[in-house]
């Protein structure tokens, strides 16, 4: 029986990090945005647990924990963010929120 | 075994991440974000990590997901209008986003071309009594920073999202 490449899993996430990098630059809608940072948050987490397999470390694990804790953390300030703009400004386009901009 | 169910895991995980970029309506995105986690899952587990892949399902495709399906629903969010207003993520991003991802590739090739094998099974060490233990000793400091992290963040998320009080 044989195993997977270990270079398989990194290429794995680099593919789903440079997908959230492409959503995170292409999509206008400030919730898929959001939506496209937890998508990197979790392709880092794939490198973190598979470079632990590699060196038969725990560490990775932890580091991929803490990463989860603060994304937790993030999405609910983020989303109370997003919930005020949307009060204050009734629009979901990130063009449309430009006013720290200039 | 462990070749067939890498391989259908991660086409779903990069059909759903694709999902997630080209969908124009949010709750598309959300729910194939929800793909996405769910099969990251299954390679955690593959890789020897069931706490993670434990907390992955509770924390992201439980508590996280439904916090955004929630919001996506309070918020009424249409599918979005798109003005092209930001021409240079496009000019400039999509061509760097190829060279950035060509590089990974190469540089993952080459850096470990005498890397293990991947077998389930093959490390043991990601139950939740080592997680726990590397925590609550070596980790000890950081798990604390990061409860007060946690505080601050509800009662960030509280005082953000609560009424006007006229």
């Amino acid at each position: 029986m044989s195993g997977v490449p270990l270079s398989w899993y990194l290429i794995l996430s680099a593919v789903l990090f440079a997908l959230g990098v492409a959503g995170f630059l292409l999509r206008r809608n400030v919730i898929t945005v959001f939506m496209s940072i937890e998508l990197m948050l979790n392709a880092v987490n794939l490198s973190f647990i598979t470079f632990s397999y590699q060196w038969k470390q725990v560490n990775g694990h932890i580091f991929s924990f803490f990463v989860m804790v603060v994304a937790a953390a993030e999405a609910a300030v983020g989303l109370a963010i997003i919930l005020t703009v949307f009060k204050n400004r009734s629009t979901l386009n990130i063009d449309d929120i430009s006013s720290m901009k200039n | 075994m462990d070749v067939i169910l890498f391989l259908i895991f991660a086409a779903i995980a990069v059909i759903c991440g694709f999902n997630v970029v080209v969908q124009s309506h949010p709750i598309s995105s959300a729910i194939s974000l929800i793909g996405v986690m769910g099969s990251l899952a299954v390679l955690y587990l593959l890789l020897g990590a069931e706490f993670l892949a434990a907390a992955q399902v509770i924390v992201y495709a439980g508590a996280i997901m439904v916090l955004f399906v929630f919001v996506i629903m309070l918020l009424n969010a249409g599918a979005e209008i798109r003005h092209g207003r930001s021409l240079i993520a496009q000019v400039l991003g999509i061509p760097l986003l190829f060279a950035f991802l060509g590089l990974m590739l190469y540089f993952v090739q080459h850096m470990f071309p005498g890397a293990a094998e991947v077998r389930f099974g093959g490390f043991k060490h990601g139950t939740a009594l080592d997680v726990g233990r590397a925590l609550f000793t070596q980790y000890l400091l950081p798990f604390e920073v990061v409860s007060v992290l946690i505080l601050i963040a509800i009662l960030g998320a509280v005082v953000l999202a609560q009424k006007e009080m006229e």
